[in-house]
C-alpha cells in the first residue's frame, strides 16, 4: 500500500462542511449513537461525584504544577533519557519535526515505517513528508488503519474511524486488501487487518509512536493503548522514534497513575487500558530484542504560544481523552472531519489557533454553544468555555495591553462589524438620537426586510414592537 | 540559536505566577485506602480474579508444585505445539522437567528468528513482577531472561503471578517495589488480550497480540476451588 497523501483541510470552509455533515442522516445516526455509548460508558466509571471531584483536583494539580516547572523538567526530562540512552530532539514547528524524523528514517535506508498512534506526528502532517521522500508511513492502530487505507483522516482522537459503518469497512477492505473476501463479521475484518499488519511489524526498519506521559525523575515514555500495535512499533523494529508536544511530561513517576486513571476512564470508559507500556531506553546488551535506537522528538508548533499567557497555558494541561468531544452537541452532529483541523471538537477549538494561527482557525471557536459540558467532563478541569470566549475576543481585537499579539490576532475583525458596534455605541450615549431611533424603528416596523441574513436561517424575522418600551412606560405612569 | 534554545528561552520568559506546591499523591492514595475496607489476600485474590474475567483474561489456580503439569494440560488442551519460556528465568528449571511438547527456549537475539516467531510460535510463558487486584492488570518487567515479545507476538501468552504479589492498586505497587529507583528498558501492564473496539464499537479480541491471556496464579493448596 502507499502512504496516502493528505493534506490539511482549511478550517475557514468549516461552515460549509458542517452543513454538510448536519444533512448527512447516517453520518449523525453514526455519531450520535457512538458519543451516547462513550458517554455513557464514561459516566458507570465515576458513581461518586465527590470522588470524581477530588480525582480531578489531584490531576488538574499534577498537571498545573508540571506546567509551571515545564521548562526545567524537559531540560531533566532530557538529561535522564539521554543517561538512558534515548537521543532527544527539539523542534520548533512542523516542518523540523518532519525533518528531524525524515533524517533518522534515511540514515537507516528505510522503506517502510510502521506507526503506533500519535496526534503529534497527525498534527505534523508526518505522513505527507514521508511520502514525499518515498518512504511509507503506515499506520498500525486498527482505526488509523481503516482511514488511511480510504484516504482520509481520522474524525475522533481516540476512535479514529467512527464515522465508518462496517459495511464500509467490509467494502474498504475488500476493495483494497489483496487477498481480501467482502465480510460484514466484525471479528473476521479484524482478522484481516491482523494479518496485514503483523507482516509489516516483521519488515519494518523503523517504528513511531506518540507518547501519553514523559516522566522526567526516571526518563520513561509512557503509551496507552488496547490493541498491541503500540508494542509492536516500539519494539520490533530496529529503530523506535517516539514524537510528542513539550506539555506531556510530568516530574515524578507517582504523578502517572491519577492521571492514568482519568485518562482511561474519561476517554472509552475502560478502568485502565489492556497495556500501559513504558519505555526507558533502547535494548541494552544481553538483551534479545527491542530497538536498537531509541529517538524522542520534542515538538513546540505553538505550545510556547499558549504557555506565554497563564489563562491560555491551561490548554495544554490535556492529557488527550477526548471527552469533551464526546460530550459536546456541536461535535455529535456535524463529527470530526468538519473541523478540518487534526483535533476536533472543544479541544480543538482552543489548541488548533496556537498551532495554526487565528487567520485560519477564529471561526472554530465560534462552534460552541458554550453550554459547559466539556469544562464540566474535563478530567483536568481546562475551563474550555472561558478560553473559548478569550479566543474569540483576541481574534475580533488587537492584544491585551501587556500581551504579546497571537499568530492572527484580530483575524476575524470586519469593517462592517466594527461599524455597526461603533453606530450602536454612538446611538445609546446619545439619549436624543436614541429616542428618535426608537420612534423611527417603531413607526416603520413594517418596511422590516423579512429576511435578514443567517438570522432568518432557522429563526423568524425579527421586527421592532409597536411602541418602545420607553413610550410604554411613560403611558403607564399617565394611566396612573 | 538552535531549536532547544529557542523553545526553552520562550517557556523561561512566560509570565509564573505563585508555583504551585508539589501534588502529595501518597496522601490522595492514603485517604481513599482509609476510606475503604481493607483489603485482605482473599479479598485481593478474588478482586483480581474478576476483573481478569472481564477483560477476558482467564485466570487458573495453581500451587507452586503442581503449575507446571497444569500448563501441560492447557497446551495439550489448546493445541499448542510450541511454547517459548526463557531459559535463565527462576522458574525454568521446573517447566524443563514438566515434559511439555514443544518448549523452546529464547535463546537468541530477535533478528534471526523473526519470522519463525511471528508464524510457528503458539504460546509464550512469563513470569509477573504482580498483580494490581483493582483492575485486573499483571505487571510484566521483560528483560535479558525474559524478553520484551514473549508476551506480545505469540498467540496465547501464559503468565505466572504469585498471589502474595497481589497490590491494590497500580500506585501502591509501583511505591512498594520502588520503581523510581531505576527502571527497566521496557516495563508493562497487561490487563487481559490485545483488543479493540475500532470497528462500529464492536469490541474484538486478538487486535495485534495474544488472542488469548490465561493467568496462572499461584496460591496456597485450600485457596484452590
Amino acid at each position: 500500500m502507499n502512504a496516502q497523501q493528505l493534506k490539511f483541510v482549511p478550517a475557514s470552509e468549516f461552515k460549509q462542511r458542517a452543513a454538510v455533515a448536519v444533512a448527512d442522516d447516517h453520518l449523525r445516526k453514526s455519531f450520535r449513537g457512538a458519543m451516547d455509548f462513550l458517554i455513557n460508558k464514561r459516566a458507570a466509571q465515576f458513581p461518586d461525584p465527590e470522588a470524581l471531584e477530588r480525582q480531578r483536583s489531584l490531576a488538574e494539580h499534577i498537571r498545573q504544577y508540571s506546567l509551571a516547572r515545564l521548562p526545567e523538567l524537559l531540560e531533566q526530562l532530557e538529561r535522564k533519557l539521554t543517561d538512558n540512552g534515548v537521543k532527544v530532539h527539539w523542534a520548533e514547528s512542523a516542518e523540523e519535526a518532519c525533518a528531524i524524523i525524515i533524517g533518522i528514517a534515511q540514515r537507516h535506508s528505510t522503506k517502510l515505517m510502521v506507526k503506533g498512534k500519535s496526534m503529534v506526528s497527525e498534527e505534523v502532517e508526518l505522513n505527507h513528508a514521508m511520502a514525499d521522500v518515498g518512504i511509507d508511513a503506515l499506520e498500525s492502530d486498527m482505526g488509523e488503519y481503516i482511514v488511511q487505507l480510504d484516504g482520509e483522516k481520522p474524525s475522533h482522537i481516540i476512535m479514529p474511524a467512527i464515522h465508518k459503518t462496517k459495511q464500509q469497512i467490509a467494502r474498504l477492505f475488500a476493495d483494497k486488501v489483496p487477498g481480501a473476501r467482502y465480510t460484514e463479521s466484525v471479528d473476521e475484518l479484524i482478522g484481516i487487518g491482523r494479518a496485514v499488519l503483523r507482516e509489516k511489524f516483521m519488515t519494518a526498519e523503523v517504528g513511531m509512536s506518540g507518547v501519553n506521559f514523559a516522566v522526567a525523575e526516571t526518563g520513561t515514555l509512557c503509551l496507552v493503548e488496547n490493541e498491541g500495535n503500540g508494542r509492536m512499533c516500539t519494539t520490533v523494529p530496529d529503530v523506535h522514534i517516539a514524537i510528542t508536544g513539550i506539555e506531556k511530561v510530568v516530574e515524578k513517576l507517582e504523578h502517572v497513575p491519577p492521571l492514568f486513571g482519568l485518562l482511561t476512564r474519561s476517554a472509552t470508559g475502560q478502568a485502565i487500558t489492556t497495556y500501559f507500556n513504558m519505555i526507558s531506553g533502547p535494548r541494552r546488551p544481553g538483551e534479545k530484542d527491542g530497538p536498537r535506537e531509541v529517538h524522542l522528538v520534542l515538538v513546540d508548533n505553538g505550545r510556547t504560544q499558549a504557555y506565554a499567557d497563564q489563562q491560555l497555558r491551561s490548554t495544554l494541561q490535556c492529557i488527550r481523552c477526548g471527552a469533551c468531544m464526546n460530550h459536546c452537541p456541536v461535535y455529535t452532529r456535524i463529527g470530526g472531519h468538519a473541523y478540518g483541523t487534526t483535533y476536533p471538537g472543544p479541544i480543538g477549538e482552543i489548541i488548533s489557533p496556537h498551532m495554526m494561527g487565528l487567520a485560519a482557525t477564529h471561526v472554530l471557536p465560534t462552534a460552541s454553544s458554550l453550554c459547559g459540558a466539556c469544562g464540566e467532563v474535563c478530567p483536568v478541569r481546562i475551563p474550555i468555555p472561558e478560553l473559548l470566549v478569550r479566543l474569540r475576543e483576541e481574534a475580533q481585537h488587537d492584544a491585551r495591553p501587556g500581551h504579546a499579539p497571537l499568530l492572527g490576532q484580530g483575524a476575524a475583525r470586519s469593517r462592517l462589524v466594527d461599524a455597526v458596534w461603533s453606530g450602536w455605541a454612538a446611538l445609546y450615549t446619545r439619549p436624543a438620537f436614541y429616542r428618535a431611533f426608537g420612534w423611527l424603528a417603531t413607526r416603520l416596523r413594517a418596511l422590516t426586510p423579512p429576511l435578514q441574513g443567517g438570522w432568518t436561517v432557522s429563526r423568524t424575522p425579527m421586527k421592532p414592537a409597536a411602541r418602545t418600551l420607553h413610550e410604554l412606560m411613560a403611558a403607564r405612569s399617565k394611566r396612573r | 540559536m538552535s531549536a532547544r534554545d529557542n523553545i526553552l528561552r520562550r517557556l523561561r520568559a512566560a509570565p509564573q505566577g505563585q508555583p504551585p506546591m508539589a501534588p502529595d499523591v501518597a496522601a490522595f492514595h492514603a485517604a481513599v485506602t482509609a476510606a475503604a475496607a481493607p483489603s485482605t489476600r482473599a479479598s485481593r485474590i478474588e478482586l483480581f480474579c474478576d476483573k481478569m474475567a472481564f477483560w477476558h483474561g482467564e485466570v487458573i489456580r495453581v500451587t507452586r508444585a503442581d503449575w507446571p503439569q497444569k500448563l501441560r494440560e492447557l497446551c495439550v488442551a489448546k493445541g499448542v505445539r510450541s511454547l517459548l519460556y526463557g531459559e535463565d528465568s527462576a522458574h525454568a528449571a521446573q517447566l524443563e522437567a514438566a515434559s511439555i511438547d514443544g518448549l523452546r527456549p529464547y535463546d537468541r537475539p530477535i533478528d534471526g528468528w523473526k519470522k519463525e516467531l511471528f508464524e510457528d510460535t503458539d504460546a509464550g510463558l512469563s513470569a509477573t513482577r504482580g498483580g494490581i487486584a483493582e483492575t485486573g492488570t499483571l505487571i510484566v518487567w521483560p528483560g535479558a531472561s525474559e524478553p520484551r515479545l514473549m508476551s506480545l507476538v505469540p498467540p496465547i501468552h501464559f503468565a505466572l503471578l504469585d498471589a502474595n504479589q497481589l497490590y491494590d492498586t497500580f500506585f501502591q505497587a509501583m511505591i512498594e517495589q520502588r520503581w523510581s529507583d531505576g527502571m527497566p528498558t521496557n516495563a508493562l501492564l497487561v490487563s487481559g488480550p490485545s483488543k479493540t473496539a475500532d470497528i462500529q464499537v464492536t469490541l474484538a479480541y486478538g487486535a495485534h497480540g495474544p488472542k488469548e491471556l490465561i493467568v496462572l496464579l499461584l496460591v496456597n493448596d485450600e485457596e484452590r476451588p
